[in-house]
């Protein structure tokens, strides 16, 4: 067995060479760029004036307001749209698994949203928020800019949010419904299990690693949010979230030392979540002992 | 499952994927109708148009902007898809098949960049792309796509190659044929469902982005449709496009739902396939 042992490390290593390479050049390459980059004064409009500061960049990151209500702000939104989305996307999934005569039609609509452009779906929402062009003031009827006070603008980007990524949450959902067994639930209701308690005490436990999943990668991703804000509000309103904080001070300020700073302070809070997810829920021993199949 | 089939049930289910549909189309409706809007009726606050044009699409067609960012959104995704699924199926293939050093780690890594946060590389691949003539071009989009979408893509093709009868490729291999051989007459046609779900999603996923495509590109050489819809500017400076946005919406969004419809079990198989396995 030592032959084919060593044959399939080489063959094993070549064939993930090209996945291998191209992450490592795309991703740690340029976090590791970042990283250095972090510990310098390096302002692209003054390129001269480079120099070694420590961790200054940090400091002054970890000291403003702007950094706190910006991660407060992300915080907000990735509470209130992943919590909707999971009680939204139970009752589509459940809906999916019951459904019989509708079933491919609540599944063919809830995809669409899942295939439109964030940057679509925010024009969307925005236009019909907006009090010139919009519908939704005439309906409700109220005389309210939404996007030009705090709170409401936050109502616009967290339905936004919702509407887009439900779906996605719905189908994970819907994947962990099926593995329940029927003759689990046929056998709790003759027994006189009502129909909430086979929900909680039956459907809710058998289906956790799959919420658990379901949930880390909906907060990573809703933790990222940057399209969304962009389109609607430009973080202006006091909206702004960390990716929209990084992309000014980064693309629109050229400050490079300071915008790679809030880079690694956002890939560190990235980091927790998953660490959060990860030990509380007790997923890496799923994760990992899924790997070895 | 079996259930008694009372018709109140069956009203109640009815109703509820009625209010899904709603919760899908009603959006969808809205800016079609306010694409379809004369300029003068865009700030009526109706959800109904009064009169139909087709003005704001001829406009959006008459700029060089629009057009080229389709171009430039149809050849960045479609290159990207093709390279990412490409590298994701040999290492995919690696990861279920052979039993080599390293193996977990690979994986590992690969999780932990799915997991990455896109603004954390804005800034270095900005910097980087300038000096190595990457900025605003095609390639300079592709290569984060394709690296970004390579766990996803992946992670679903080894769910799928799991899958596959192997022992075939043995029979194969004995009757004579190469490794490549055996991989692309016998393997691939089986592995074709899977790869092609992955196709969509990483598809998907390029043709969405919008952080790197506003970050690393600057003119219509290389901006695609959402950061060309975010800079549009309309021929008049002062008034807001809002006419020619929703036509542009309506052009880049109706492609995608019909793919998403016509693909929809591809699409549900390659999103469910690695998140739930018992």
């Amino acid at each position: 067995m030592q032959p084919g042992r060593q044959t399939d490390n080489r063959l094993g290593w070549l064939l993930c060479a090209p996945a291998l390479i191209a992450m490592v050049t795309v991703t740690v390459y340029p976090i590791v760029y970042a990283l250095w980059v972090s510990l310098f004064r390096y302002d692209l409009r003054f390129p001269e004036n480079r120099a070694f500061v420590g961790i200054d960049n940090y400091l002054s990151v970890l000291s403003s307001a702007v950094w706190w209500q910006a991660v407060l702000n992300t915080v907000i939104i990735t509470v209130c749209s992943v919590s909707a989305e999971l009680l939204l996307g139970m009752g589509f999934a459940l809906l999916m698994h019951r459904a019989i005569a509708g079933r491919k039609l609540v599944r063919a609509a809830i995809l669409i949203p899942y295939g439109i452009i964030t940057v679509v779906a925010a024009l969307i929402w925005k236009f019909a928020f907006l009090p010139t062009t919009g519908f939704i003031n005439s309906l409700v009827g109220v005389n309210l800019a939404w996007l030009s006070h705090r709170w409401s603008a936050f109502v616009v980007i967290i339905a936004t949010e919702i509407w887009k990524t439900t779906p996605f949450m719905a189908l994970l959902l819907l994947a962990g419904l099926t593995l329940v067994p029927g003759d689990l639930l046929r056998a709790a209701r003759v027994d006189g299990a009502s129909a909430w308690q086979r929900f909680t005490m039956i459907i809710l436990p058998i289906m956790k690693p799959t919420i658990a999943v379901a949930l880390l990668f909906r907060s990573l991703d809703a933790f990222r949010i940057f399209d969304t804000v962009f389109i609607q509000t430009r973080g202006a309103e006091n909206t702004e979230t960390v990716s929209i904080f990084g992309y000014h001070v980064l693309i629109s300020r050229l400050n490079m030392g300071l915008g790679s700073a809030i880079s690694i302070l956002i890939f560190f809070c990235v980091l927790l979540i998953a660490a959060a997810y990860l030990h509380g829920f007790g997923i890496a021993d799923a994760l990992t002992g899924k790997e070895e199949v | 499952m079996t259930r008694s089939k009372t018709s109140l049930d069956r009203l109640c289910w009815a109703a509820g994927s009625m209010l899904a549909v709603c919760y899908a189309l009603i959006p969808i409706l809205w800016i079609v109708s306010l694409s379809l809007k004369p300029a003068a009726d865009l700030g009526d606050n109706r959800f109904w148009p009064q009169r139909i044009t087709f003005e704001h699409y001829r406009a959006i067609f008459a700029d060089a902007q629009f057009p080229a960012a389709l171009w430039n959104s149809l050849g960045i995704a479609l290159v990207s898809t093709l390279l990412a699924i490409l590298i994701a199926v040999f290492a995919a293939y690696a990861v279920v098949r052979l039993k080599f050093t390293g193996r977990g780690l690979f994986i590992a890594f690969a999780l932990s960049v799915a997991m990455f946060p896109p603004i954390s590389i804005v800034g270095p691949l900005f910097n980087t792309w300038r000096v190595a003539g990457l900025y605003d071009t095609w390639l300079g989009l592709i290569l984060p796509y394709i690296t970004l979408t390579l766990p996803m893509a992946i992670w679903t093709l080894a769910a799928f190659f799991r899958e596959v009868p192997w022992d075939l490729e043995k029979a194969a291999r004995v009757d004579g044929a190469t490794f490549f051989q055996a991989f692309r007459l016998v393997i691939f046609p089986l592995a074709a469902p899977g790869i092609f779900s992955a196709a969509i999603l990483v598809f998907i996923f390029a043709w969405n982005d919008f952080l790197f495509a506003i970050s690393l590109t600057s003119t219509n050489q290389a901006r695609t449709v959402p950061a060309a819809i975010a800079f549009f500017t309309g021929s008049s400076r002062f008034a807001q496009p809002t006419g020619s946005l929703a036509a542009a919406a309506v052009v880049v969004t109706v492609p995608l739902i019909l793919l998403v419809l016509l693909f929809q079990r591809r699409i549900v198989a390659g999103l469910t396939a690695g998140a739930v396995k018992g």
